[in-house]
C-alpha cells in the first residue's frame, strides 16, 4: 500500500496516474491492488486476471501503468479471448487487437478479461457462455449488455477503466445500468482490427470509466489511423482533457421520439433524464424539442442489419481452423453439428434472422429497405445537427432489470437499445454519464453529437457531471 | 410469417441443426421480431439511396511491401486437426452424396 495509505482502487484513473507520475505511490502498488481486488471478483465480471504486471515498468508512458480490464473479445495474444462464447472456449489468438496494443504501449497493461453476451448479443449479460454478469448495485439484477463485465468491474472497483465495444448500445447501456462513463466514438476513429466481430459496419471500441475525465485519457490513446482496419480513419486533432464549467451558448435537442411518453420509457427515467435537462439550463444551455422522425424506425432497422452482418461474420466458426470442432464423419456435418452445439440460443437466432433476410427474395424488402433507412436517419441527425449542438436521450428506457425478467422474449429485450441504436446507425459518437437513480439504481444520461465531435462532448458531459455531483459509492459498499 | 419450413431451409443455409422443440420456437420468435421489422414498410423510401457503411473511405490502400505473415505453425497452433502443415477437414466426398 501507499505512504498515503490510502486504498489505490478508490482512485480514478486520472488521479492513479497523477498519483503514480508525483511518485505517491508505484504503478507496481495500482497494478497489485487491482490484480488482488480483480481476482476476488465475485460478481463474475472477469473471465480472466493476469497473473502479473508487465516487466518493463511503463511509469513514463501516458497511461503510466494504470493496468486495463478489457472485453473477452478483443484478442490478445496468449490470452484467452473468447468473445462469451463456448464455441472460442479456451481460444488463445496468435496476435493483440491494435487497439488493446496501443493502449499497453501507452502504458496501460493488460488486467485481465471481462465477461460479455456471446458475441456482443445482449442487453443484460445473460447471454454469455459463462454464466451472467451482476449488477453491483443489486446482485439480483443485471448490469447490461453487451460490455457488463467491464461496466460492473468499473463500477465495483475491481478495475480502473476498462475497453467494451458497442454495436448498438453495448458500451451505453451497460454504463448507464451501471453508473458510469460509456462513450461510443465515431465509427472508425479507433481501429477494430482483433475485435471478433459482431456487425463489422457498427461495431466501434470505446471505454467505460468512472468520471468523463477518464474517458477523454483513455480515448486519446485508442484513437488513430490503422493500416489493418482498412475503415479506420483515425481522429483529426487530439482528444483533450474536458474542462468546461458552464453549457453556455449550448443547444440541446430532444428528441421526441427518443424522449416522449408513451414509448416504454419508465417514470423515473423521465424524471431523472428532465431533472439533469433543468441543470443544463442552469449552466447556459439552451433545450428545445426536435425531431428525429425516423428514429422510431431504427430498432427496425438494426435488427436487420446487424444480424445479416453477423451471419456472415460469424460463418467462420465451422470447427477447422480454431475454436470447438465436432467431428460427424463429413464435412458439411463437421460445420453443422460443430455451430450448433458451439453457439448459444441468441446468437442462433441472430444467425437465423440475418440468413433470413438476406436469402433469395426477401433481400430487397428487408436489407434493402434497413440500409435505406439508414440514409434517413444519419439525415436527420445532419438535419438536427443543423440547428442543435447535441441530441440527448435517456441511455436506456429502464434503470437495471432483474435476472431473468427479459430472457423470454426477445423482443423485449431488444428495446433495450432504443435510445442508443439510431447513433450507432449513424455513425456518430455518443457518450452516456450517470445522472440519478430510479429506486435506488442508477439512470444514464446520453449526449450524441456529430461525427467528430468527441471533445466537445466530452466537455458538455464534464460540466453536466460536476453540476449531477453522482453518487457513484453504492456500487462499492455492496462488495461482498 | 415465418412457418416450420421456412426455418428448416434458413438453418440448413446457416449450418444450423435444430432440435424439433428448437425449429418451432425459431418460428414464433423470428416471426414476432420480423412483426416488428416490418413495419419499416410503412414509410416512403423510394428514391432513398442504401448506405451501407456511414464513413467515406474508397480504396483504402497500403504500400505494396513484402512484411512477415504469421509463421505456419503458429497459424496452426489452434486448429483442432492439422496435417501436412494445413488445416485437415474431413473429405468432402460424403457430403456430396447427401446434398
Amino acid at each position: 500500500m501507499s505512504a498515503t495509505n490510502t486504498d489505490l482502487t478508490t482512485l480514478t484513473a486520472t488521479a492513479a496516474v497523477d498519483a503514480i507520475r508525483s511518485g505517491d505511490c508505484s504503478a507496481r502498488e495500482v497494478f497489485d491492488a487491482y490484480r488482488a481486488a480483480a481476482a476476488a471478483d465475485d460478481l463474475n465480471a472477469y473471465l480472466w486476471v493476469a497473473d502479473d504486471a508487465p516487466s518493463a515498468p511503463s511509469e513514463d508512458a501516458p497511461l503510466a501503468g494504470v493496468p486495463l480490464a478489457v472485453k473477452d473479445l478483443f484478442c490478445t495474444e496468449g490470452v484467452p479471448s473468447q468473445a462469451g462464447s463456448k464455441i472460442l472456449e479456451g481460444y488463445r489468438p496468435p496476435y493483440t487487437a491494435s487497439v488493446v496494443a496501443r493502449l499497453a504501449a501507452a502504458g496501460a497493461p493488460l488486467l485481465g478479461k471481462t465477461n460479455q453476451d456471446e458475441f456482443a448479443m445482449g442487453s443484460s449479460n445473460e447471454n454469455s457462455a459463462f454464466g451472467p454478469v451482476l449488477n453491483p448495485w443489486d446482485r439480483t439484477r443485471v448490469p447490461g449488455g453487451s460490455s457488463g463485465g467491464s461496466a460492473a468491474a468499473v463500477a465495483a472497483g475491481s478495475a480502473p477503466w476498462a475497453l467494451g465495444t458497442d454495436t448498438g448500445g453495448s458500451i451505453r447501456q451497460p454504463a448507464a445500468l451501471c453508473g458510469i462513463v460509456g462513450l461510443k466514438p465515431t465509427y472508425g476513429t479507433v481501429s477494430r482490427f482483433g475485435m471478433i466481430a459482431f456487425a463489422s459496419s457498427l461495431d466501434q471500441a470505446g471505454p467505460l470509466t468512472r468520471d468523463v475525465t477518464d474517458a477523454a485519457l483513455l480515448l486519446r490513446q485508442m484513437v488513430g489511423q490503422d493500416e489493418r482496419d482498412s475503415t479506420s480513419i483515425g481522429f483529426p486533432g487530439e482528444i483533450g482533457r474536458p474542462s468546461a464549467h458552464s453549457l453556455e451558448g449550448i443547444r440541446l435537442g430532444v428528441p421526441e421520439e427518443l424522449s416522449g411518453e408513451g414509448l416504454g420509457i419508465d417514470a423515473g427515467v423521465l424524471e431523472t433524464f428532465n431533472a439533469t435537462l433543468k441543470l443544463a439550463e442552469g449552466l447556459g444551455a439552451t433545450v428545445q424539442t426536435c425531431r428525429l422522425p425516423h428514429a422510431p424506425h431504427a430498432l427496425a432497422a438494426y435488427y436487420v442489419l446487424a444480424p445479416a452482418e453477423a451471419s456472415s461474420n460469424l460463418a467462420r466458426y465451422d470447427g477447422v481452423r480454431y475454436g470447438a470442432c465436432v467431428e460427424d464423419g463429413g464435412l458439411v456435418g463437421m460445420y453443422t453439428k460443430t455451430r450448433s452445439q458451439g453457439f448459444g440460443r441468441e446468437v442462433k437466432r441472430r444467425i437465423m434472422l440475418g440468413t433470413y433476410s438476406l436469402s433469395s427474395g426477401y433481400y430487397e424488402a428487408y436489407y434493402g429497405s434497413a440500409q435505406r433507412v439508414r440514409t434517413k436517419i444519419a439525415e436527420d441527425f445532419a438535419a438536427a445537427f443543423g440547428t442543435f449542438d447535441f441530441v440527448v436521450t435517456p441511455t436506456a428506457p429502464t434503470a437495471a432489470f432483474e435476472l431473468g425478467a427479459k430472457t423470454a422474449d426477445p423482443m423485449s429485450m431488444y428495446v433495450n437499445d432504443y435510445c442508443t441504436v439510431p447513433m450507432s446507425l449513424a455513425g456518430i459518437p455518443a457518450i452516456s454519464i450517470p445522472n440519478g437513480f430510479d429506486g435506488g439504481l442508477p439512470t444514464g444520461f446520453q449526449l450524441a453529437g456529430p461525427a467528430f465531435s468527441e471533445n466537445r462532448i466530452l466537455d458538455a458531459a464534464f460540466a453536466l457531471e460536476q453540476a449531477i455531483g453522482f453518487d457513484a459509492s453504492g456500487a462499492r459498499r455492496n462488495l461482498g | 410469417m415465418i412457418d416450420r419450413e421456412q426455418v428448416l431451409h434458413v438453418a440448413r443455409l446457416a449450418r444450423l441443426e435444430l432440435t424439433d422443440e428448437e425449429v418451432g420456437r425459431m418460428s414464433e420468435e423470428l416471426s414476432n421480431v420480423l412483426g416488428h421489422i416490418e413495419k419499416i414498410g410503412e414509410l416512403d423510401l423510394a428514391g432513398v439511396a442504401p448506405t451501407t457503411h456511414v464513413v467515406e473511405v474508397s480504396n483504402a490502400l497500403r504500400p505494396d511491401v513484402v512484411t512477415p505473415s504469421l509463421p505456419r505453425d503458429i497459424a496452426l497452433a489452434a486448429a483442432p486437426a492439422v496435417a501436412d502443415g494445413g488445416f485437415l477437414v474431413p473429405s468432402p466426398q460424403a457430403d456430396a452424396i447427401d446434398e
